[in-house]
């Protein structure tokens, strides 16, 4: 190439070899971006899906220990890969966001680090909430406020929950290099400026994104239909399933209970495959579900949106609220909320 | 941080006088020592009026009072041609000697004016007498005042610095508190952050409250060494400092231009502050990017095990707080770390070159990740819930358009958002930007990319207004653009044969590709526009780009110009189409490599 001819159309300064080396597929954004390429706009989902099942690691959980995280609501965020995050420095995380959180309480007055605060932050792992080995292990954030007396018997009291976990996060894990923590799932319990004041502290230093995870009408009869399959001992509440009709001057909301007795009869009937779950399956329990509906109350559930479900396992309502009642089958829902999450991030 | 500028009471400033004055000391003349001095020395009044002044001001016994005149003298001469090194350092004295009364002081302050530099042992030596002599605080206050309107042109600040601490217990007396804090910002290193100091400051906040200069340190101190503060702050102001007295800046520089001496590069004195927190509507998700800050918290785990390894000259990374310009870029480059953020580089300019030099991959899937999400959540077509504003989100938009041109290169995350929102796209929202971010899609196999954007993009195309027709052919000439450049430079970096010859061929297969996609949209879109002159230029813009490219980046792009938009071109009655369509065939006459091709045209 005779550089002389070449006009003013020089670039200004050599391509790297960074962002994209192009023909070499070493990357991982090459493996990113072709899968970009083979999905459809709408995305793939799996038309199978595993039973939840209990994972060997679970059995190391003691159900006294994660008895605090049932029967609380949940928002539900997704996180994007923490940068340098590890898990041997959590005394240091918890002083620095202590701190943190004891300046903003004071906004526009200067405070020293270890002055005395109301309140104290603890960072801890859990250990057992995880899917396979190459999970991360889960790790817990609260905040708990001093008791003002210096009485040894009065409890702390925890005003804020948050914990970060991974199960089965296979298809993220593999792209990621080994600096990064991918925990792509994050449940918070507690006032909302307290969530926005940590997930403020967390950006800032792992260089991560917080989104909230909203879960669609499609996915939450996914879930209908998972948690109807589990096997229970004995049944609590009622199914429940509500239905939302957007008109003036509120929504219209539609709610509708079904023994939960029968709603595993129906859904036995249903099954066909052992151990697997099909989408065709769960159209058809949704379908039955609306028929009989439409049988007695001549009302169209499949023209309305399907916002919250509820079963003896679990909760779970559209904005990303989860309530879980069942320790047994945890894993399994946390599973299922990790592939959305990672959905949602990739 | 910008300082307003208000006028003191301080006399303006004289009109231009062409007259030069050679840049001697009044005082060697009186030295009897000094006898090469006489026959330098340019005659005129005003240098013997200034000696005369100076004389007899040194000599005034005490408590008497200068003649006004001499007084006078002093001050135009002053104003107008500065005054040298060694006079500043004796009016200095003079002036805080204890002998004159708090007017005279001041008027003989306020004459202080360089003609080149201040020399820091007078300044020390002021500084002593402050500290040692006791002062009104007018007197004090008018020092300061001086200090820190010509700080730059102190010529070294090396013992300055050394005086912190006694600057530092200046800070307790209420009046001298704004100045004192303007010129400890302006001298703090990091060595100087020291948590004592720290503590002082907040005790004097807190019997003060929170005042405006008090903040500016506060924040410098913080940016320096984030974890011995945790403060929170409002807002970042404009203004910290009450009004420099710019006239003593002004003054001197017209002193320099009279004396016709080249202006000294003053530094640059705005320090950005890091941002304290957005006020934001919904943390988690607002497109809006952040300054660069360094991470604090990394840095402390490495400190156990390199620094104890790497050499103790090598020093403590560069705060990326204070990186602004190119130079600042070039000398720090060993010892520049990464933001704590990595989205922050997209507004600034020296880390995104610093981003060039990188190759870690870390980095960019940092980037690749947080960008992903923001597109995701701001953009106001793809989603039903989404955040931002149409207009919050151009501009996001731009930021990313701009990072990208600035590189030269298209970002992949901004890549799969086009290939996953066009198919949603109404043609409208956001279009100058969105179209430029079609114009960056990397060169590659354009079979693989087909499906993902054609089809889309067609559909959108045919039913748009003719004005956004021109718009996406724009953008797709601007598109192979960046392909014909992006491939010659990867020829001439790479020129080993056999990979040159791959990836000339799939560059040109896709370059082709892309070349009969546009014809036969071109072809449609002229009949749908009734051959409208206006698109036809449009159209043969690209034809052009596609003739050029064998000479301009010697890629043998085979020009063949589909029939739709030759026929209409040919025989239109309009002579600039006419004229343009001739200019494209001689172009691709000249360029092709081919002999017999270019018979055949």
């Amino acid at each position: 190439m005779d550089s002389s001819n070449v006009p003013a159309f020089t670039p200004k300064h050599a391509v790297p070899t960074g962002f994209r080396d192009y023909f070499s597929s070493a990357s991982p954004f090459q493996r990113q971006l072709a899968s970009v390429r083979k999905q459809t706009p709408f995305g793939q989902t799996p038309s199978r899906r595993k039973i939840p099942q209990c994972s060997p690691l679970q059995e190391n959980i003691d159900p006294q220990k994660i008895a605090f995280l049932l029967h609380k609501q949940w928002t539900l965020y997704t996180l994007t890969p923490l940068y340098k995050f590890s898990y041997t420095n959590l005394k240091r995380y918890s002083t620095l966001l202590n701190s943190f959180l004891a300046a903003e309480k004071q906004k526009g007055l200067a405070m020293e680090t270890g002055e005395n605060c109301n309140f104290k932050v603890i960072f801890s792992t859990l250990s057992g909430m995880k899917g396979t080995h190459r999970d991360p292990v889960a790790f817990l954030v609260q905040i708990v406020s001093k008791s003002q007396l210096s009485s040894k018997n009065a409890e702390d009291k925890v005003v804020w929950t948050g914990w970060f976990c991974c199960v089965y996060g296979d298809s993220l894990l593999e792209n990621v290099p080994d600096d990064f923590t991918c925990l792509p799932l994050f449940l918070a319990n507690g006032a909302e400026s307290n969530t926005a004041l940590i997930g403020t502290w967390f950006q800032k230093t792992f260089d991560c994104r917080f989104t909230r995870l909203t879960i669609s009408a499609f996915n939450l009869s996914w879930m209908a239909a998972m948690w109807t399959s589990c096997n229970l001992e004995c049944y609590g509440a009622a199914m429940e399933l509500l239905w939302s009709v957007p008109c003036s001057p509120q929504n219209l909301d539609i709610s509708y209970a079904i023994n939960p007795e029968d709603a595993k009869a129906l859904w036995d009937s249903v099954h066909q495959t052992p151990e697997e779950i099909t989408q065709e399956e769960v159209d058809l329990f949704i379908d039955c579900l609306c028929s009989h509906f439409h049988r007695h109350f001549k009302i169209n559930l499949s023209a309305t949106r399907l916002v919250y479900v509820s079963t003896s396992v679990a909760s779970a309502h559209t904005d990303g609220k989860l309530k879980i009642f069942c320790s047994n089958y945890l894993i399994g829902v946390l599973a299922f909320l990790t592939e959305l999450a990672i959905f949602q991030i990739e | 941080m910008v300082m307003s500028s208000l006028e003191d009471g301080l006399s303006p400033v004289i009109p231009n006088i062409t007259q030069t004055r050679k840049n001697k000391s009044v005082f060697a003349l009186l030295n009897p020592n000094d006898e090469e001095g006489d026959s330098e020395y340019a005659e005129g009044n005003e240098t013997d009026a200034l000696h005369q002044a100076f004389e007899h001001i040194r000599n005034v016994p005490k408590r008497g009072r200068i003649k006004k005149k001499h007084l006078e003298t002093l001050k135009d001469i002053a104003w107008k041609f500065g005054l040298s090194p060694e006079d500043i350092d004796t009016l200095l004295d003079v002036a805080l000697s204890s002998a004159f009364g708090d007017a005279t002081k001041t008027r003989l302050l306020k004459c202080l004016i360089p003609t080149t530099v201040i020399p820091e042992s007078s300044v020390v030596k002021a500084v002593s007498r402050l500290c040692a002599n006791n002062y009104s605080s007018n007197t004090k206050v008018i020092f300061f005042r001086w200090l820190i309107a010509l700080f730059d042109f102190i010529d070294h600040k090396e013992e300055l610095n050394s005086l912190y601490g006694f600057f530092f217990s200046f800070l307790q007396e209420e009046s001298l508190a704004p100045y004192i804090s303007n010129l400890l910002y302006l001298l703090t290193k990091k060595e100087n952050v020291k948590l004592f100091r720290v503590r002082k400051l907040l005790e004097l906040q807190s019997k003060v409250g929170m005042q405006p200069y008090f903040q500016a340190l506060l924040s410098l101190y913080k940016s320096f060494c984030p974890d011995l503060i945790t403060i929170s702050l409002p807002p970042k102001r404009k203004h910290y400092f009450k009004s420099m007295d710019s006239t003593w800046r002004a003054a001197f520089i017209l002193v320099r231009q009279r004396n016709q001496l080249s202006p000294l590069t003053s530094v640059d004195l705005t320090i950005g502050i890091a941002d304290s927190h957005l006020q934001t509507k919904k943390w988690h998700s607002v497109c809006a990017v952040p300054a660069p800050t360094s991470s604090h918290v990394c840095k402390e785990e490495d400190l156990g095990s390199l620094e104890a390894v790497l050499d103790v000259s090598n020093q403590r990374p560069f705060p990326l707080e204070q990186l602004h310009t190119f130079p600042q870029l070039l000398k720090n480059l060993q010892n520049l770390e990464l933001p704590a953020q990595m989205c922050s580089v997209l507004t600034s300019r020296p880390l995104l070159h610093y981003l060039n030099c990188i190759q870690d991959e870390t980095v960019r899937l940092r980037l690749y990740y947080w960008m992903n999400q923001e597109l995701k959540e701001g953009c106001t077509w793809y989603r039903v819930s989404n955040y931002a504003s149409e207009e919050e989100f151009s501009k996001f938009l731009d930021i990313i358009i701009n990072a990208q041109c600035f590189l030269q290169e298209g970002f992949p995350s901004s890549e799969v958002f086009l290939y996953r929102s066009l198919p949603f796209w109404d043609g409208v929202s956001c279009q100058a930007e969105y179209l430029q971010l079609l114009s960056w899609i990397p060169l590659g196999n354009f079979s693989d990319i087909k499906p993902l954007f054609c089809d889309s993009l067609a559909q959108l195309f045919f039913t748009s207004t003719i004005y956004q027709k021109c718009s996406i052919l724009h953008s797709l000439k601007q598109l192979l653009q960046n392909w014909l450049l992006g491939h010659s430079v990867e020829v001439s970096l790479k020129p080993s044969l056999s990979t040159t010859l791959d990836t000339t061929m799939i560059a040109l297969n896709s370059m082709s590709e892309l070349i009969n996609y546009v014809g036969w949209l071109s072809s449609f879109a002229l009949r749908l526009e009734d051959h409208s002159s206006f698109l036809l230029h449009f159209i043969l813009d690209f034809f052009e780009m596609v003739s050029d490219a064998y000479l301009n980046y010697s890629l043998p792009l085979l020009m063949i110009f589909p029939p739709g938009v030759f026929y209409p071109a040919l025989l239109t009655s309009d002579t600039i189409t006419l004229n343009h369509l001739c200019y494209i065939m001689y172009r691709s006459h000249f360029s092709s490599p081919n002999k017999e091709e270019r018979e055949w045209l």
